[in-house]
């Protein structure tokens, strides 16, 4: 097992030494510098050339990527050219909230759309498992950014049930702790903020939740609908187990793997989807920070945030396979 | 989207690939059915189960309209999708619009013009980027699929090294969020229509050439290779004239599912500002993302495109699931 | 959160649960209640604040911040244009107009106790005229550079323009002179501008030394200026927090301000970048007032309640027309594409209440406006005649436009963009759409690569130079214009000392570049403002510098 993951881990290094160069070159090739984007719209070309200069971006590209790689080296990646801050404070500084986000929009995703899934097999052909495949499909094929916006249009502004931006009312002071609003709450006891922080959440965790929850639901059934039909579950069912046991220990536990395998890309691709949702929403998050940094040029925060999602999404991937092979005794053999 | 946990071509494959996964075993599933070595058989087969599926027939239904409607737009659109001739009937900073009208059959969109004339022109558009998007995937990700597909059966030891770094090259792609691979390139290249077909095209190379590879090595193992081998026919002309062919049924169930994503991938990037900037040809993204901001006064204004999107979209989706369920045997029951 | 079915996992459920509980019991609640009891103004911006000290930002949110919390030595009148005494009391020129001086007001105090005096003053010049390294960057000191020019030494790899600035001194307790070295109409206007508000001694002690570090092309920018508790200057407000996770600035009231006390005991500064979302998020109850109102919302927000207060205008929108462009040479081409477009129809539909179609570069809330200039009424048949006169029949032009932004002048760009080009489409002229996103916008407007573009812009204090002589002082790649005698004109009227001498050049200019005609003027918008219908607003100011201290809770 050990093995096994340090091998991935050292899989990690050419991937992302690839990534860093392919990332480096395209983004520098972006049209419009961050002299642009930074000056006022009556700089002079010699205040723009000025600036250019003094970030050393008028070096050849080869000299400004070593200087990258040996800064990289030292765990630096650079600081933000719309804030000056450390481009690695930024992600932290904005990950507790993407990440929220995400779970959140997992948790919903995974408590709907599993039983959703299962019973919609149970009961192939039924009104139920229409209505889970019709919908499922239709979950993947609305646009997202609509999705949240008619969510917030109905929930938040029409029926006031909810707050239509932010993480936090404004003026709710907090301890801060780990970033992580709701854990932060939990620790210590600020129960109006946890509820707060949750209300923020639940919308754009809903629109998030789109896409996975549809995934799920139809692999589940998928999934389900295979190992039903699998001899030993008829097996199972013949030898006259309780049919709660075959239910849980043989339909769902087998049913489940490509379940979980799934949710794992489906985290990654979680990171996409909250480019749309949090620009929606106002939630101040990686997905808004890196939009609003292609704008505004920003190349160490592009270079440094997609190099960070990326790490991310194969460690996530990484402890799916662990979670995995702790599941399913064949890979493990292997 | 069955996933069969251990199958023996998944074991070369490092597991984080899940996507790659799902994907490869599409392929093998195809593969491992050309017991008639052409494949015509299945896909006879298939279309003769899809004409008993309901998903299916209305899967077909939704696309026949939509094809012929964007054909024929010009015929079909009573006006010109850019005339302003109503201009000075809607007025957006007072908030008066122009509803559905004998005239206006949809309406007047925020500038005067014929909401009826743009869905239909805009049809027209919005195939036109899923098309040329599904098929820079497509070309794009067969060539690299392809190669190392056919590097990796044939190419021997070489072969494989190629197969290794073309492998990981597509690993890269694949680790990063499509859509943000998608906002950079159309950065790159500025808004436009061909960015946004670009962008959407490029983020889909990856599932294509894992693919492709996959169901041309699933093939390489088949006996006619061999065979074909041990009758010294040359290595190129078996990759070409037997396995790619045959290779090239999941090719195709995934096209017609990327037709739905990559309409609504350009729907986003629309919404991100990098979308169609010309006026002369609507696209339902751009129209959906300029009408959002009249949501609460003008609600049809933007429910018109995304319905477009939606139904669209739902209609290839149900043409790919149904022919993907039709051709795996393990489905058909 | 977990199943009871689920067994194997149940040692890890067990593993974070204790972990949690653990945490629980270390984690003390450290929330001061400070606020009180009145409930927080919340004001979504459009975007968050770069830096806590305006010297070293640009932008227009750092400093809607910073005049809540700095006053500059001369402001402008509450919700008006016109230069009144800010710190200083009143002030005088010398008369070739290098020579100011400032008398200041009595008894003001800094947030942290200090007392204003000259000395103050000039001590605050003195520091930003001796700063080196990167904060010599056109980044980190734009508007004194555009001002005051370069620094005591200018450092090479900055490249900072010649100083302008000269000395100041304190001729008494209250009496400040500063001197430059050459007048310019950028004066007093310049002294006004939010980048130059005035910090506590303590705060300048505390600021020295503190550098931008971070070697070449990263820098850093100086813990005073990230982290609230360091700087103090003499507004209404002081600043409480700066947030940057969630974008938010918290100001509170400073009880002994010199002027009348703030309207609101803690102020929230909260950015929404999105125009829909800080509509939506007002309309929630979320956010209590927010700025730039896209015009489409204005009827909407003012039926269900909400105060949206007109500014007076202060800017302008134009389409350019640049000159390298063999047929835009032509004096007449210009003239028929003039003719072509409805700009009423714009400000009917499009611009928010309040627009005007503009006659000429500037509003006409500035002094220098000339009823008398060349003007051009829409008529397409006259513009196809003329164009047809002109053999161009079949004239093709590109046409850019900027995406997802909406600017004061220009909101919505993408909706005037397309009544334009289906205007020209009209009279003959096939237009290529061009789209650029704003920063690669800037540049291909600027280095000439558009033929006709929209662009616009909003004056920063009350001088006609301020607008058209950031565009016609000399030769521009923006216009390809290059016409001598008109620059000469320019340069001659705006170093003139004599403020009504100046107010009939400028005249006269507008006048001169209406018949040059490098763009066509479009319109003067009114960047409109809300508020929730609990709140009583401030004056708005036509140069969007509303004085929040202004507001109550009704």
């Amino acid at each position: 097992m050990l093995r096994f993951i340090v091998r991935r881990l050292l899989q990690l290094i050419p991937t992302l030494g690839g990534l860093s160069i392919l990332l480096f070159v395209w983004l520098q090739r972006l049209p419009g510098g961050p002299e642009y984007a930074l000056l006022p719209d009556d700089a002079t070309d010699e205040q723009r050339q000025a600036l250019r200069r003094s970030l050393g971006l008028d070096e050849p590209l080869m000299v400004q990527y070593l200087s990258f790689l040996r800064r990289i080296l030292q765990g630096d990646l650079g600081t933000s050219l719309q804030t000056s801050r450390p481009v690695m404070d930024e992600f932290f500084l904005r990950f507790p909230a993407t990440f929220e986000l995400g779970v959140t929009a997992m948790i919903i995703a995974v408590t709907i759309g599993l039983p959703l899934g299962y019973l919609a097999a149970r009961k192939r052909g039924g009104v139920l498992d229409f209505a889970a495949v019709g919908g499922s499909l239709l979950g993947i094929c609305t646009p997202v950014f609509f999705l949240a916006f008619i969510l917030k249009v109905v929930f938040a502004e029409g029926l006031g049930l909810f707050p239509s931006a932010f993480r936090l009312s404004p003026g709710l002071g907090r301890t801060d702790i780990t970033g992580f609003f709701v854990l932060d709450g939990v620790m210590t006891r600020e129960w109006d903020v946890v509820w707060d922080a949750l209300a923020h959440l639940i919308l754009p965790g809903l629109a998030l939740a789109s896409i996975p929850l549809a995934v799920i639901t139809r692999m589940t059934r998928a999934s389900v609908l295979e190992v039903m039909g699998e001899d030993y579950v008829r097996t199972a069912n013949a030898k006259g187990l309780h049919r709660t046991t075959v239910r849980t220990r043989h339909v769902l536990r087998n049913a489940l793997l490509p379940v979980v395998t799934a949710m794992g890309l489906l985290a990654g691709s979680l990171f996409a989807g909250a480019v749309l949702t949090e620009s929606v929403f106002a939630f101040p998050g990686i997905g808004s920070f890196v939009y609003v940094a292609t704008q505004e040029r920003d190349y160490p925060v592009l270079t440094g945030f997609i190099l960070l999602i990326a790490t991310m999404y194969v460690f996530i991937n990484l402890l799916v396979d662990i979670s995995y092979s702790l599941l399913d005794p064949r890979v493990r053999a292997q | 989207m069955p996933t069969t946990p251990s199958s023996q071509s998944d074991e070369k494959i490092p597991f984080h690939q899940r996507k790659a996964a799902k994907v490869d075993r599409l392929a093998e599933l195809m593969g491992d059915r050309g017991d008639d070595g052409h494949g015509a058989g299945i896909w006879r087969e298939a279309f003769a189960r899809m004409r008993r599926s309901p998903m299916a027939i209305t899967g077909a239904v939704i696309v026949a309209v939509f094809i012929v409607v964007a054909l024929f737009s010009p015929l079909i659109a009573p006006y010109s999708p850019t005339s302003q001739a109503w201009g000075n009937e809607v007025f957006p900073n007072r908030n008066e619009f122009v509803g559905p009208r004998g005239e206006n059959w949809l309406g007047l969109d925020h500038l005067g013009r014929d909401m009826f004339s743009r869905m239909v022109i805009g049809a027209r558009q919005t195939l036109m980027v899923g098309v040329v998007a599904t098929l820079v995937g497509f070309l794009f990700g067969a060539l690299l699929g392809g190669t190392a597909g056919a590097c990796s059966v044939l190419g021997g030891r070489w072969g494989r090294q190629v197969d290794n770094v073309v492998m990981r090259v597509i690993d890269m792609m694949l680790a990063l969020p499509t859509l943000l691979l998608a906002v950079t390139v159309a950065a790159l290249v500025g808004p436009s229509l061909t960015t946004v077909m670009l962008a959407v095209g490029i983020a889909q190379i990856p599932i294509f050439a894992r693919l492709l590879r996959g169901a041309m090595i699933s093939q390489g193992n088949r006996e006619y290779v061999l065979a074909a081998q041990a009758m010294g026919v040359r290595k190129r002309k078996i990759a070409l004239t037997h396995i790619l062919p045959n290779s090239m049924g999941p090719v195709i169930v995934q096209s017609t599912l990327t037709l739905a994503t990559a309409i609504i991938d350009a729907a986003a990037l629309s919404y991100l500002g990098l979308g169609n900037p010309d006026a002369n040809f609507p696209e339902w993204g751009t129209m959906l993302s300029e009408a959002q901001r009249f949501l609460s006064s003008a609600p049809s204004l933007a429910v018109y495109p995304a319905l477009g999107i939606i139904i669209t979209a739902l209609g290839f989706t149900l043409l790919g699931e149904s022919l993907r369920e039709a051709l795996d045997p393990k489905l058909r029951k | 959160m977990f199943t009871k079915s689920s067994r194997k996992p149940l040692g890890l459920v067990a593993v974070a649960a204790s972990l949690t509980l653990v945490a629980t019991a270390c984690a003390e609640s450290d929330r001061d209640t400070a606020g009180g009891d009145e409930q927080p103004f919340v004001f979504g911006a459009p975007g968050d604040i770069t830096a806590l000290d305006p010297f070293l930002a640009s932008d227009g949110e750092t400093f809607r911040y910073s005049r809540q919390v700095f006053e500059t030595l001369l402001d402008h009148e509450s919700g008006g244009s016109e230069i009144v005494g800010g710190l200083a009391e009143t002030w005088e020129q010398s008369e070739d107009g290098t020579v100011w001086t400032f008398n200041l007001r009595e008894g003001v105090t800094f947030h942290d106790g200090d007392e204003l005096t000259a000395e103050v003053v000039c001590a605050n010049f003195d520091r930003w005229f001796n700063l080196t390294g990167a904060y010599q960057s056109s980044n980190n000191s734009y508007y004194w550079q555009t001002i005051f020019g370069g620094f005591a030494e200018n450092d090479e790899d900055y490249a900072p323009p010649e100083p302008r600035f000269v000395g100041c001194d304190a001729e008494d307790e209250l009496t400040a002179v500063i001197e430059v070295s050459e007048y310019s109409s950028i004066f007093p206007g310049g002294f006004s501008l939010a980048a130059f508000g005035i910090m506590s001694p303590t705060t300048l002690e505390a600021m020295e030394g503190q550098e931008i570090t971070g070697e070449e092309g990263n820098p850093s920018l100086p813990e005073y200026s990230q982290v609230a508790g360091t700087v103090a200057g003499t507004g209404p407000f002081t600043v409480e927090e700066w947030n940057q996770d969630q974008a938010e600035v918290t100001l509170s009231r400073f009880d002994d301000y010199w002027g009348d006390p703030a309207g609101f005991e803690t102020m929230i500064l909260r950015a929404i970048p999105d125009e829909t979302a800080r509509r939506q998020a007002l309309e929630a109850g979320d956010i209590h007032g927010y700025d730039l109102v896209a015009p489409a919302d204005v009827a909407p927000l003012q039926d269900a309640g909400f105060q949206v207060p007109t500014r007076d205008v202060f800017n302008v929108l134009y389409l350019a027309y640049q000159q390298e462009n063999e047929a835009l040479a032509e004096l007449e081409v210009r003239e028929a594409l003039s003719h072509a477009v409805n700009r009423q129809r714009i400000v009917d539909t499009i611009l928010p209440e309040g627009g005007e179609v503009a006659t000429q570069f500037h509003p006409d809330t500035l002094d220098g406006w000339s009823p008398d200039v060349r003007t051009f009424d829409y008529d397409p048949d006259k513009a196809r005649d003329m164009l047809a006169d002109a053999g161009h029949e079949d004239l093709e032009l590109e046409f850019c436009y900027p995406t997802e932004v909406t600017r004061p002048y220009m909101p919505a760009p993408k909706d005037i963009f397309d009544v334009i080009s289906e205007d020209l489409q009209e009279v003959g002229v096939t237009v290529q759409p061009t789209a650029y996103e704003w920063a690669e916008y800037i540049n291909q407007t600027d280095s000439g690569n558009c033929p006709l573009y929209l662009l616009g812009w909003t004056g920063d204090y009350n001088d006609a130079y301020n607008f058209i002589g950031t565009w016609f002082s000399g030769p521009m790649g923006a216009w390809g214009l290059d016409d001598e005698e008109l620059f000469e004109r320019m340069e001659e009227v705006s170093t003139n000392p004599d403020a009504d001498e100046r107010i009939a050049g400028y005249q006269e200019l507008n006048e001169m570049v209406m018949e040059v005609l490098p763009g066509l003027p479009i319109s003067s918008s009114p960047p409109s403002i809300a508020f929730s219908a609990d709140v009583e607003p401030p004056n708005v100011s036509p140069l969007t510098q509303e004085v929040f201290a202004e507001g109550s809770w009704k």
